[in-house]
């Protein structure tokens, strides 16, 4: 099936993922035959089976709703870029 | 032979015997480090003044006080980059974590200083574990100790590189779909992943959270069953860890094989395959039959799928967890953007490679309206299909066979430029971790110089027997072969310890032979400080020893 250049380029806003031109063109190529190989998966007839998410019987492991100790604040702003009063700090958002 | 190529048990003896200490080892492992890490490349950083510390902390705790080592206690070990150590830059070779420094530290980190291992540096490995060679490190290159022109594999390229050059004992990597098992292969050491959710995922950087395990690279597979048991156990902290009891895995390693029904799957023994692995592992399985197995081929069709499947579920889980490096909190932001929108483009179009690129953007693809169900939600089918054939297999066979890598190491560069050729070489790793299920690698010979790995693969929590097969093939095969980088390297530098008094430990060491001698508490009252020899500080005494050892002993230890 491959892939347009305007689907990379929509994947790409989806991921927020900056790309080149020429970046855009390589992956273009080459996500095209990655996926064409991966399609391969179509093939396969899996009426009846029911989806996999991960490997074990686990679900939904809870803990008592008891506040226990997490990180301090300076320590979760300890590697930010930017901090400023208690919070990290970005660039203008609206 | 060095103290850095020893096996963990004969470490954990000479401790115990006060023949060495644990700074002798760390002493030891720096001075292989000095001599082959400039051609080798496998560690992003090495800190030997924080291992000697805690080495020399290791020889007081234990000989001090009376609790004696784990069999990891005092030795130093190597960790891939992707695992978090508290105050220790942790990159994933990727720029976007240049400079990151965790404030925790993993479960596993923590664990095994409990035991009383020593991490002496940080292994290289491909970008966020995205790879096979470890080409795609942000920060340098990584050579197979075989043949310093080949990649290690990867991607715990340097955990097992430091491996197999002897620059540690053992490692820790990670092995998402393959990570672990294939560098082993490729350096001819021994490499392991264990049952999805025995080893906590606390502390890993997350690249695909229902596929990804740490697990132990080492030397033997002894050594092996060894770190396993220190390592595995349920984390509150992990939600995915399973809560089972961990058995002794060293407790009837060596059981054997004879009656044993194995087999190894066609669909991994057909195309794709070079000559001389297909030998080796055809080899290989002789041997386990003259030990007294009993091995079939066997059909498991969905295999053939595994590829297609792992690289449409790794990536779309890779996407999500890959969207936390943003610039915001963490790691790498791109200065002078105006908005929040540039500054998130720049940051990751900056940071990450290009495979992580590439894999971000397969999961994201995959993931994405109109295209979910045909790609994603047919991946996760079809991924029960295999995880069911596997298991089903298992209700037969007490183990599966396979080569672990097609091909043997390949030279650097060579398969850079063509992702897809790089995923094919995936094949026989990938199905353990769509499985979740326990597979180990152990060296079954080598061609043209380049070592060749044999995959052994169980039902899940069946590392104990997964491990006394690997065991039995070992100790038949006897694989000794080292790599030719290793010719000629210098003594061990001088013991830290006065060499003390055979004679005055005979009886010591002969109540240790014999059981009698009782771990749980000290050994000889007044014994701790009367003889400088067992802290392991050589020439610098009792003068420097702290208060409390005297205190314990009531002794005045005036530095023997």
């Amino acid at each position: 099936m491959g892939i347009s250049k305007k689907d990379v380029e929509h994947v790409a806003w989806l991921a927020r993922l900056g790309l080149s031109d020429e970046e855009k063109e390589r992956f273009t190529v080459q996500l095209g035959s990655i996926l064409e190989y991966a399609e391969r998966v179509g093939e396969v007839d899996t009426s009846g089976v029911e989806p996999m998410a991960h490997a074990t019987t686990l679900t939904n492991v809870f803990r008592d709703d008891v506040p226990t100790p997490s990180l301090e604040r300076d320590e979760a702003l300890g590697s930010a870029p930017e901090a400023e009063d208690g919070g990290f700090s970005v660039p203008r958002i609206v | 032979m060095n103290l850095c190529d020893r096996r963990l048990g004969d470490l954990f003896q000479n401790q115990v015997l006060q023949e060495i200490t644990s700074e002798d080892i760390v002493n030891s492992c720096m001075q292989r480090i000095e001599a082959l890490e400039p051609k080798v490349g496998a560690f992003l950083s090495v800190d030997g003044d924080r291992a000697v510390a805690r080495a020399r902390e290791a020889d007081r705790r234990n000989f001090g006080l009376g609790e004696y080592p784990s069999a990891v206690g005092g030795v130093p070990y190597a960790i891939k980059d992707n695992i978090c150590v508290k105050g220790w830059a942790t990159t994933c070779a990727s720029k976007i974590l240049e400079g990151y420094v965790p404030v925790y530290d993993a479960t596993v980190v923590t664990g095994l200083d409990e035991a009383g291992a020593i991490i002496l540096g940080k292994t290289n490995m491909d970008e966020f574990a995205f790879g096979s060679s470890t080409e795609n490190s942000a920060f340098g290159r990584t050579r197979n100790p075989w043949d310093l022109d080949s990649v290690p594999g990867g991607s715990s390229g340097g955990s097992a590189a430091a491996v197999a050059a002897g620059m540690v004992p053992f490692a820790l990597g990670s092995d998402t779909g393959g990570s672990i098992r294939q560098p082993a292969a490729l350096c001819g050491v021994v490499g392991m992943k264990p049952t999805y959710g025995l080893v906590s995922r606390y502390g890993l950087v997350a690249f695909a959270s229902s596929l990804d395990q740490i697990g132990p690279i080492t030397r033997s597979v002894t050594d092996c069953a060894a770190l396993l048991r220190a390592v595995a156990g349920h984390d509150p902290r992990d939600t995915t860890s399973v809560d089972a009891e961990i058995p002794d895995y060293l407790e009837g390693l060596d059981a054997g094989v004879k009656g044993r029904r194995l087999a190894y799957p066609k669909e991994l023994m057909g195309e794709g395959l070079a000559p001389e692995v297909k030998l080796a592992v055809q080899n290989a399985i002789h041997v386990l039959e003259e030990q007294g197995a009993d091995v079939e081929e066997i059909s498991l069709p969905s295999l053939a799928y595994a590829v297609p499947v792992y690289y449409l579920v790794a990536p779309a889980e890779a996407s999500s967890n890959l969207a936390r490096f943003d610039g915001v909190r963490y790691g790498f932001r791109a200065p002078d953007t105006d908005d929040i929108l540039s500054m998130y483009e720049e940051t990751r179009a900056q940071g990450f490679g290009q495979e992580a690129k590439r894999r971000i953007m397969l999961g994201t693809y995959a993931l994405s309206a109109g295209y979910y169900d045909a790609y994603y939600g047919q991946a996760q089918k079809v991924r029960a299909m295999i995880a069911r054939e596997l298991a089903e297999a298992f209700e037969t066979y007490d183990a599966l066979l396979s080569p672990t890598s097609p091909t043997t190491a390949w030279p650097i560069g060579e398969r850079s430029d063509d992702p897809l050729a790089m995923y094919l070489s995936d094949i026989c790793t990938i199905p353990a971790n769509l499985a979740g299920i326990p597979a180990v690698s152990v060296p079954c010979g080598l061609a043209k110089g380049l070592p060749i790995g044999l995959q052994v693969m169980g039902p899940q929590l069946g590392e104990a027997a997964v491990l006394q097969v690997a065991f039995a093939f070992e100790q038949a095969f006897k694989f000794r072969a080292r790599p030719p980088l290793l010719d000629g390297m210098p003594e061990d530098p001088p013991s830290t310890r006065v060499r003390s008094d055979a004679a005055k430990f005979a009886e010591f060491a002969a109540g240790i032979e014999q059981g009698v001698v009782d771990f749980t508490r000290p050994l000889r009252e007044g014994d701790v400080s009367s003889d400088d020899g067992g802290r392991g500080r050589g020439g610098e005494t009792g003068e420097t020893k702290e208060a409390d050892d005297a205190g314990d002993a009531g002794d005045t230890g005036d530095g023997g």
